[in-house]
């Protein structure tokens, strides 16, 4: 089968569906790719590249009849026309936000996958779309917000005076707020970062940044998603905002719900009480933005001098490492729902993922429509405990019962006792001996309890080596006059000396092939 | 004469400990087997000058006393011929089963040590005093034992015999019936005066010698780290006991060193696996294993190709091997160690993590990779790497199955419920290179290979690590 890597039409567009790294992991999977003149310029991959790797470069015309098209942004309506039918389209489709888009790829007869609808579990990551672009979009905005802000990241102690650290503050712990908190640490700023999911705390405190707070009841999420906030809810985060925001020189916002519109976190008056020259970058301004005064796609300067940024195209602005990312991720998707690696793409409608991204499904023998396949069922995150099943497993844990105290006692006790009565009865020859063994022992716990765990092959041919020391006595027994004792002595004196030469040396062999690196 | 021996015999003990000591650590280690070399050189030149003093005086019966020099000068010889061609020819695959065999040597020379001294006193005829007899007949019940507990652990090593428990119905009863007749006989001989006592003595010998062979015989392959450590353990107390009854401290101090030490490795070895000492020695461990989870329904395994696990790897910028027993059978610490380097130099964080029973022998997959020429500060214990393994892309897991399992964690009904193991299954990838979907040496299936982010790579472990290594180019 071909696939086809067009030129993305939408006004500003800088990233390709595949790079020429990836359409050779394409070709590898047994298919033939065709990318559309000067597809790749925008992202560093002019079309020398594509050719220097052994891909062909066709087209518009070649590109849209091929028999998969794989791209970035939702084909417009004349692309859709452009396609065959049972054809196959990959792209980011937003199925959910668009249904006159589904409505007409179902007409074109076409099957369609939409990488952003790739449930969230842990198999799908791979190919999790989102999370990759949200991972360079939060990075750039770091970026961006340093390009803004007046004054260093880090703080410094300089000869020209003390350089204080900037305060970042970032709202939404996802894929995106991470990767800005990450950014911004390694800047060397003070990052704090707030998220609705009390769970993603130990992930805030992995990246080096500060969780904030608040005092509320909060619900554990089952789908991997945020969710809306109730109202009380909000009521108490609102104060929360306003104090973190007004006290930071950069606010980053990356609070999303799927589906619906961005929430409003930072108003217009806590914009207003930040300090001139802070920067805030509304990650969310795709979705209509968390602050207030969020312009989309535009630079906001407003009255006391806060820099708003609107960018929705953050990871665009990184176009050749986003279109690596996503061409991966494309790859791995390819991988799946190619099995038998022969270019033939088969879909397996009872598999969660393929399931969750089929959008539009062309009917067999090229139907006039294509059979609309969206919503898929939900998908649970298997990771998230819910209510339910700690009621029906009660932990019924019953905690051994302590063993009496006071029969230790009388053991040790009884004990000491037997001992002594032995040691009274046994003759005086044999306590010095006994003196000695026990000290023995005792040494040879503590010599022994801390021996590095990589070397106790070697301890134990050692400990062989020398515990052939029994050789002593049986060459003490060898002069003595019969034979039948000298006999046995000399078997003995045998055997112990294969111990003694064979362990020293094995060992030696050994340690001497333990090389640090 | 005697005085300067017993110096002597005081500053070999000492450099006994000091080997011990300097075992604990690699910078040290070398230095440490030395100590232990000088201070047996010593301890034999000792003894020697000794019986030539003895000689010279007139102790010993001349014409035998000659013989006997020329006994301990012959069969030293050949003892040490053999011990070095051993040691030259060993493969370190083949360690367990050579340090098992050294086991029962000594065990073997300790009761005939045994029955020497016994055979001196009652050729006298003298009444002995009880205290000795007991002490003979102590060193002669844990050499035996050592002897043949040694030989079958040898035996089940090198394949020679089946690895799996042997389960004879009763079994604890026959080991404590024959312990309570070994104490019987003891009270015996203890009393007997002149040659009555070889009848219980030998009568002891057959038993201990039965249940020595009982004792390893009834436990399983996977158990081998801790018999081989317990073995050491015995004949470290056979060694005492002969000095207890020759009254030569110089033999009763290294007993106790060796004693101790292998008792302790087989504590920890146990606490590896979260069993008690005595459930280990009790043996048929594993037996009854497969019952659990039998009718479960893991779900599916996903296969990956050699290829695929190579191109992976080069995506990746850690990575962690985890090897077990199967790396061993397969050779495969060549290619795996090969593997590492190419990693390595393509920028690749790649470490080991080493579960505590991996192998059969304590210390097994060290000395491998080590012989592969791997770096061992790329080694790590268990403990060094789980809380790393969430940030790792890639876990090879290679001939590795129970030490690796997450039922030992989720599942309070696996036999192998609370055993640390390697949470390999936190990484980003796992890669199980196994042959086929049997159960591990515990009969318990591994939920791991059904996991989410798992990968099977089937065949033999050498052949696709070359393959691997092969892709990489």
């Amino acid at each position: 089968m071909r696939i086809g890597i067009p030129r993305e039409s939408r006004p500003g567009e800088t990233l390709v569906a595949a790079t020429a790294k990836t359409a050779a992991q394409l070709v590898a999977l047994g298919y033939d790719v065709v990318v559309e003149q000067g597809a790749g310029t925008a992202a560093d991959q002019p079309d020398s590249a594509y050719l220097d790797a052994g891909i062909d470069i066709g087209t518009a015309t070649d590109v849209w009849t091929s028999d998969v098209v794989v791209k970035v942004n939702a084909p417009t309506d004349a692309e859709i026309g452009l396609l065959r039918r049972g054809a196959t389209v990959i792209a980011l489709l937003a199925p959910a936000r668009s249904p006159e888009l589904v409505e007409r790829l179902s007409a074109a007869g076409v099957t369609a996958l939409s990488m952003d609808a790739v449930p969230r579990i842990s198999r799908a990551q791979s190919m999790d779309v989102l999370s990759s672009m949200a991972n360079v979009a939060g990075y750039r905005a770091v970026i961006e917000a340093a390009h803004e802000f007046g004054r260093l990241f880090t703080g410094q102690v300089t000869a020209a005076g003390k350089v204080p650290p900037a305060r970042v503050f970032v709202v939404g712990a996802g894929v995106a707020g991470l990767a800005a908190i990450g950014a911004a640490g390694s800047l060397g700023a003070i990052v704090r970062a707030f998220d609705v999911r009390p769970e993603v705390a130990e992930q805030v405190e992995s990246m080096g940044a500060q969780f904030v707070t608040v005092d509320m009841e909060q619900e554990v999420s089952s789908d991997g998603y945020a969710k809306e906030m109730t109202a009380e809810q909000e009521a108490a985060t609102a104060a929360m905002y306003d104090e973190e925001a007004r006290a930071a020189d950069i606010v980053i916002t990356t609070a999303l719900i799927p589906g619906r519109p961005a929430p409003l976190l930072v108003t217009a008056e806590t914009v207003a009480a930040m300090q001139p020259g802070s920067v805030v970058v509304d990650m969310a301004a795709a979705n209509g933005g968390n602050v207030a005064a969020t312009v989309t796609d535009q630079r906001v300067v407003t009255a006391n001098g806060v820099t708003v940024l609107g960018y929705t195209d953050l990871a665009g602005r990184l176009a050749a490492q986003t279109s690596q990312l996503y061409g991966t991720n494309i790859v791995n998707l390819l991988k799946l729902i190619t099995p038998e690696k022969d270019g033939a793409l088969t879909l397996d409608m009872d598999d969660v993922i393929q399931r969750g991204i089929t959008v539009s499904r062309s009917v067999e023998g090229g139907g006039a429509t294509a059979e609309i396949m969206w919503p898929p069922p939900p998908v649970q995150v298997s990771a998230a405990p819910t209510g339910e099943t700690t009621q029906v497993m009660p932990v019924e844990k019953v905690p051994p019962t302590p063993p009496d105290p006071r029969r230790r006692l009388y053991a040790a006790g009884l004990a000491v006792v037997l001992f002594l009565a032995l040691a009274t009865l046994a003759p005086a020859s044999f306590l010095p001996s006994l003196t000695v063994f026990v000290l023995a022992v005792v040494i040879g716990f503590y010599v022994i309890g801390n021996v590095h765990h990589a070397l106790h092959t070697p301890l134990m041919s050692v400990t062989n080596a020398i515990s052939g020391i029994i050789v002593v006595g049986a060459i003490l027994q060898a002069p003595i006059d019969n034979l039948a004792v000298q006999i046995i002595a000399g078997v003995a004196i045998l055997l112990a000396s294969i111990n003694v030469f064979g362990g020293f040396l094995v060992t030696r062999r050994m340690l001497n092939m333990f090389q640090k690196g | 004469m005697v005085s300067f021996v017993s110096g002597a015999y005081i500053l070999s003990a000492l450099l006994f400990i000091f080997a011990l000591a300097g075992l604990s650590k690699h910078e040290t280690a070398r230095r440490g087997n030395q100590f232990g070399m000088a201070g047996m050189g010593l301890a034999l030149a000792a003894t020697l000058l000794l019986v030539l003093d003895q000689l010279s005086s007139d102790s010993y019966d001349t014409t035998s006393a000659w013989v006997g020099l020329v006994i301990i000068l012959v069969a030293g010889t050949v003892g040490a011929v053999i011990g070095i061609r051993l040691a030259r020819g060993v493969e370190m695959t083949g360690m367990p089963e050579l340090i098992a065999m050294m086991h029962s040597f000594v065990g073997l020379a300790a009761v005939l040590v045994g029955y020497n001294t016994y055979i001196e006193v009652a050729e006298l005829g003298v009444h002995s005093d009880a205290v000795h007899n007991a002490e003979v007949f102590l060193g002669v019940f844990i050499g035996a034992v050592t002897f043949t507990g040694s030989i079958v652990a040898n035996l089940k090593l090198s394949a020679k015999m089946k690895s799996s428990p042997l389960t004879l119905p009763g079994r604890h009863q026959l080991n404590l019936a024959i312990l309570v007749v070994s104490a019987v006989l003891m009270v015996w001989f203890m009393l007997a005066d002149g040659w009555v006592g070889m009848v219980p003595l030998a009568l002891m010998t057959v038993l201990a010698l039965v249940l020595g062979f009982h004792l390893v015989a009834a436990i399983g392959g996977g158990d081998m780290p801790v018999v081989v450590s317990m073995l050491n353990s015995y004949s470290g107390w056979a060694a005492a006991a002969a000095g207890f009854m020759l009254g030569n401290d110089l033999l009763i101090i290294t007993g106790a060193l060796v004693g101790s030490s292998g008792a302790i490795l087989s504590y920890i070895m146990c606490k590896a696996m979260n069993r008690s000492f005595v459930s280990v020695i009790a043996g048929g461990f594993g037996s009854d294993g497969a019952v659990s989870g039998e009718a479960r329904d893991y779900g599916e395994h996903r296969e990956i190709q050699a290829d695929d696990v190579a191109a992976l790897l080069t995506d990746a910028s850690s990575v962690v091997i985890t090897p077990g027993y199967g790396m061993a059978v397969a050779q495969a610490q060549y290619p795996v160690a090969e593997l590492t380097r190419k990693l390595r130099d393509k920028g690749i964080d790649v470490r080991f993590g080493i579960h505590p029973v991996a192998g059969r022998l304590p210390g097994h997959m060290n000395v491998l990779l080590a012989e592969a020429k791997v770096p061992y500060d790329i080694v790590l214990e268990m403990d060094e790497i789980n809380d790393d393994l969430p940030e790792v892309d890639v876990v090879l897991v290679i001939g590795a199955n129970d030490t690796v399992n997450p039922a030992a964690l989720e599942e309070p009904n696996s036999p192998i419920a609370g055993m640390p193991v390697i949470e390999v299954w936190k990484a980003k990838d796992v890669i199980v290179f196994k042959r086929s979907m049997a159960t591990g040496y515990a009969g318990v299936q591994n939920p791991l290979f059904f996991k989410e982010n798992t990968q099977m790579l089937f065949g033999d472990a050498k052949d696709k690590v070359n393959e691997i290594v092969a892709a990489l180019g």
